[in-house]
Formats: structure tokens, C-alpha cells, sequence
């Protein structure tokens, strides 16, 4: 089992690193000189000049990209092109709120999104159930920005007025609510169909009929035997959906006008910051890696062959 | 010359399970609903144009203005009329949406068959691909292109289907590998078909059906992500009536001119809640379960 987890974290860094390849590649067909870009319209030439030496803008494309990943590898970014400050300061209370953000929503979701599922599959076929199958069938399908502008138009200014729908430096704790409740839509669907699939699978199995002939009562069945062989699965589902949150986030503060990540790639990308879209892409994409693997070896570890078999 | 007549009884054959599939999925209710619901913004969209009041750029009101004469959801935030811009901003949804969900099921569907059948270092090859494409998120990999390359309208359709196709060629794939354990693949070898007959004939039509939920699957996710595209402005450009774009205009001033939004909000709802129930149908019918989880 280690070495198929070593396997996947090789592989795991081979895919950063083409990804930094195609980010870099991207960039490089952007219109504009970056030197331009930084020192404005009015720079003299000689100035410009003289930062396209600094920035090796003078050198063959393949060398300019390896002194990108190597700056990267080291924890530089670069400079970013609109405000001229370093990168990863630009970024630092961004994240923080965009990981407040995505942790808020998975914190309400994975909790609810788990009852609903585990009761769905001890009332199967019964009214609850098809109400939630039909329930997470349908917001599963709507797009999460389309969720955000339902839930403003019931609740914001224009609906019953219960909540703030713009993000604001002086608002209060409530702005948090409507976007993490419509992060929170977005990633729970999959993790009740999940949780009641593998449930009704679990409670059918062999090992808990076993349990209830033996005549525990039912809490011990559902506690001690069928609840832990149905971890394995449904963590793996939560934490793709945790890797989803990092590009879903995008569309959700952008609608919200939040202070995270997302708003500062449109903010880059209307501003034509190449920096800070590299930076952040790579960011995004980083993070999705970082947990589809973890989802990877959760589902490895959770899995009895793969766990007992070359050990 | 047993072999025309072989392939014309196999592809009767196909027919009638693609209609059995169809019929299956029919009997579901939630099926129903969902043509309905598809089919009623569907008409919304390509009927539209046809009846709106006025032209889409024609000046109508004040900017967010409600309850002016002859409009009857008032004006939008340049002041044109919001029902002619919602009744003309579907098609082009429909139309980009369904091109990038048909020729990333198609590539896929290729691809997927390919790899699955031939094996060997090409297999090897497409899969790790397939992963590096996979590490983007469908839209963090549209909006980096639609940064650097500008939204034009044929790259929106191609970075969908793009993203589509490692997606739809994993399930393709797994079909396809457990297709040729049978023993009409191998039958088909050993009169000697060449391998490209074998995979179009013997192996495409038997995976129609993981294919067809795909489609749907594939149709509701580009609808989301034409629609995100529009709605972050990195989609189709002004004046175009775009529902996407209607909401990023208009999303200012929802609290006095609600109608400017929530007409293209509904509509995209409605839309992909109905191509969903029929993909959930077309998925029952086909394996008899729920279809997989993940976005």
C-alpha cells in the first residue's frame, strides 16, 4: 500500500508540473511586453529596457520558464503587474479568506448532507427518500451561481431582505451566510447520494444481518458495524467535493463580491496581470491535485484488499 | 458476403436496445417532467426571437425602470426591453452548449473506444493525458484560456468540449474493456475484421448506453459553464442577448428591477433541472441504479 500511495504522489507532482507547463505556455501567448506592462504607458524606453534585462525577457522562452519554476520552488511568484507589489503578499489574505470560505461551507454541508443520506437509506423507498433523491437530483443539476442569485432573490434586499447580498469591509458576520449556504447546496447532493448508496449497501450485507440475528439492538448494528465500512467511500466523495470547492469558488465570490481567491483571478484577468493569473491558477489547480489525491489514498486506505494485500 | 448482412442484423439489433433504453427510461416519471421542463425552455428559445416586441439593442425605458407601457417586465440596465432580451438570449445558450457537450461526447466516445480496445503503450499514453487534463477545473481551464486568447465564440465551444473529453472517454473506456471480453469481439477477430470495423461495428454499439447518459451528463455541465462563462463577462460579448450575460448586466440592480434577473435565472434552472431528470431517467434505465456522484 505505500508504495501504490508513493506511486500516486509521484504522479501527483508530475501533474503539477505539466500543469506549470501549460500555465506558463498560456501566458506566453498573452499579448504586450511584461516590462510594458509594469513600468505603464509614459516609461521611458531606456527604462524599459532596462527592466526587460532584470526580468530575463532577453533570454530563449525554455530558460525564461525555468527561472519561473525555479523562483516558484523557492516561493517566488513575482511581482504582480497592476498594484507592483509581491505576489504572494497580494495573495496572502485572499486565501485565508477563500479557505474560511470553502472550510464554513464543507463544516455545514458534510454534516447534513450525512444525516439526510444515512436516513434516506433506513427509509428506503419510503417518502423521505424520494424526496431527497428528487431534492439533491435537482440542485445538483442547477449551476451554484444560479443557486447564489435564487437564494439572493429570496433572502437579499429584493426578497424578504433577511441578509446582506454584496460583501462589504463594515458588514457583520451575516454577509458570511448566503455565500457559504450556496457553496454548501453545491457540494452536498453528491455526498447524501453517496452516503445513502453505500448505506443501503452496507445494511444489506451479510455481516450486519448477521449482527441483528444475534439480536444487538439497532443502535449497536448501525454504530459499531455498518457505519464504519461505509466511511471509506463516502470520505473519498467528500473530499472530490472539497477538490471542486477550490475551482467552484471562482463563480460564488465573484457573485458576492467576497474577498477571495476567485475575485482576485477576475480582478487579474480584467487587469491582464499575468503574475497573479499564473499564480493563481497554479494555486487552484494545486490544491485540486493535492486533494483528489488525498481522495485517492482514502479510498486506497479505506479499501481491505488493497490495505491487507502487499503490505 | 456473410458480412454485410451480419452488420445489418447487429445494427437492427442495436436499434431496438437503443429504443428499449428509451422506452425504459420513459417510464419514469421524473423522465416526463424532465422533456417537459427541457422542452418548454427549449421552445422559449428557439420561438423567442420570433415573437419578442421589440428589437434586442431598441431603447424601450429608463435603465431599470418597471411598469413603463408596452413592456411588461420594464426595462433593463441600458433600458432595452427585458422580455425581448430574455426571449432572444436562449438560443445562443442552447446552441454553444449543445455543440460542446456533442463534439466532447463524440472525441471522447473516439478516444475512449481507441484506448480501450487497442491497449498497449497508446492506452498508456491517452489515460496519463486524460489525468493531466483532468487536474484543471473545467472552468479555471476556460477562464485562463478565454484570458489569453479572448471569449471568442468557436473557443468557448471548443474549451468545453475540451474538457469534456478525457471525462467522457474514462467511462467510454471502462465500457469498452468490458465489451471486448465477449464473445462476438472475439468472434469478430477471428474471421479477421480489421480492428477499425471491430470498434465501430462490434464495440460503439454496445456502449451506447453509458454513452447516452453521458451525453446528458455532459449537456447539463456545459449548460452551467456557458451560463458561468456569460454571467463573469468572459463569455459572449455585449449588446449579444445572452442569458449569462443579462444576469452579469443586470445583477446591480436585482433589489428595484428583479425581473432583468430572475427571467434568465429561472430559465437556466428549469433547463438543467430537466436535461438532469432525463439523464437520471436514461442512467435508471440503463444500469438500474443511481448514476455516480461527483461534479
Amino acid at each position: 500500500m505505500t508504495r501504490l500511495i508513493v506511486v500516486r504522489l509521484l504522479f501527483g507532482a508530475l501533474t503539477l508540473w505539466a500543469v506549470s507547463l501549460v500555465v506558463f505556455a498560456a501566458t506566453q501567448a498573452l499579448p504586450g511586453d511584461a516590462a510594458q506592462m509594469i513600468l505603464g504607458r509614459d516609461a521611458t524606453p531606456q527604462r524599459v529596457e532596462a527592466l526587460r534585462d532584470q526580468l530575463n525577457l532577453h533570454e530563449p522562452v525554455a530558460v525564461q520558464y525555468l527561472q519561473w519554476l525555479q523562483g516558484i520552488l523557492q516561493g517566488d511568484l513575482g511581482t504582480s503587474y497592476s498594484n507592483r507589489m509581491p505576489v504572494d503578499e497580494v495573495l496572502a489574505s485572499p486565501v485565508g479568506s477563500s479557505l474560511a470560505l470553502m472550510g464554513l461551507a464543507a463544516l455545514v454541508a458534510t454534516p447534513v448532507a450525512l444525516a439526510v443520506g444515512a436516513f434516506s437509506a433506513l427509509r428506503r423507498d419510503r417518502a423521505f427518500d424520494h424526496a431527497s433523491s428528487l431534492g439533491t437530483l435537482v440542485v445538483a443539476s442547477i449551476p451554484e451561481f444560479v443557486v447564489g442569485i435564487l437564494l439572493i432573490l429570496l433572502l437579499g434586499p429584493g426578497g424578504f431582505d433577511l441578509l446582506p447580498s454584496v460583501y462589504s469591509r463594515v458588514g457583520g458576520p451575516d454577509q458570511w451566510v448566503l455565500p457559504v449556504l450556496t457553496l454548501a447546496f453545491a457540494v452536498a447532493p453528491p455526498i447524501v447520494r453517496m452516503m445513502r448508496a453505500t448505506m443501503i449497501e452496507v445494511l444489506e450485507s451479510e455481516y450486519v444481518q448477521q449482527a441483528r440475528l444475534k439480536g444487538l439492538d439497532e443502535r449497536t448494528v448501525l454504530w459499531r458495524h455498518a457505519a464504519p465500512n461505509a466511511i471509506g467511500p463516502v470520505a473519498q466523495v467528500v473530499a472530490l467535493q472539497l477538490a471542486w470547492l477550490a475551482g467552484g469558488v471562482v463563480a460564488v465570490e465573484f457573485l458576492f463580491n467576497f474577498p477571495g481567491v476567485g475575485k482576485i483571478l477576475m480582478d487579474a484577468i480584467e487587469n491582464r496581470d499575468v503574475p497573479l493569473i499564473q499564480a493563481v491558477v497554479l494555486l487552484i489547480a494545486g490544491v485540486y491535485i493535492l486533494v483528489n489525491l488525498l481522495a485517492d489514498v482514502i479510498g486506497l486506505a479505506a479499501n481491505p484488499k488493497v490495505r491487507v494485500a502487499n503490505r | 458476403m456473410s458480412t454485410p448482412s451480419t452488420a445489418v442484423a447487429r445494427s437492427a439489433a442495436a436499434r431496438t436496445r437503443r429504443a428499449g433504453l428509451l422506452r425504459g427510461a420513459w417510464g419514469f416519471g421524473r423522465t416526463k417532467l424532465g422533456v417537459v421542463l427541457t422542452g418548454l425552455v427549449v421552445l422559449v428559445a428557439v420561438a423567442g426571437p420570433f415573437v419578442a416586441p421589440y428589437t434586442p439593442t431598441e431603447f424601450v425605458a429608463k435603465p431599470f425602470e418597471t411598469g413603463v407601457d408596452g413592456t411588461v417586465f420594464g426595462g433593463d440596465n441600458r433600458g432595452r426591453d427585458v422580455l425581448t432580451r430574455f426571449l432572444w438570449g436562449g438560443w445562443t445558450l442552447l446552441l454553444l452548449a449543445g455543440s460542446a457537450a456533442g463534439i466532447g461526447v463524440v472525441a471522447g466516445a473516439v478516444v475512449g473506444v481507441v484506448a480501450g480496445y487497442q491497449r498497449g503503450w497508446l492506452d498508456d499514453v491517452v489515460m496519463r493525458a486524460n489525468d493531466v487534463l483532468l487536474a484543471f477545473p473545467q472552468l479555471i481551464a476556460a477562464l485562463l484560456v478565454m484570458s489569453v486568447l479572448g471569449p471568442k465564440v468557436w473557443l468557448i465551444v471548443a474549451v468545453i468540449a475540451v474538457s469534456h473529453m478525457p471525462r467522457v472517454a474514462r467511462v467510454v473506456r471502462e465500457a469498452t474493456r468490458k465489451v471486448i471480453e465477449q464473445d462476438y469481439v472475439k468472434a469478430a477477430e477471428a474471421i479477421g475484421l480489421p480492428r477499425w470495423r471491430i470498434m465501430a461495428v462490434e464495440i460503439l454499439p454496445n456502449v451506447t448506453s453509458p454513452l447516452l447518459v453521458e451525453l446528458g451528463l455532459r449537456l447539463t455541465y456545459s449548460i452551467g459553464v456557458v451560463a458561468v462563462l456569460g454571467f463573469l463577462g468572459m463569455g459572449l460579448q455585449p449588446p449579444t442577448a445572452d442569458w449569462g450575460l443579462m444576469i452579469n448586466e443586470n445583477r446591480q440592480g436585482m433589489a428595484v428591477q428583479p425581473w432583468a434577473v430572475a427571467l434568465p435565472v429561472s430559465a437556466i434552472a428549469v433547463l438543467t433541472i430537466g436535461v438532469n431528470l432525463i439523464t437520471d431517467g436514461l442512467s435508471r434505465a440503463a444500469i438500474g441504479i443511481d448514476r455516480g456522484v461527483g461534479k
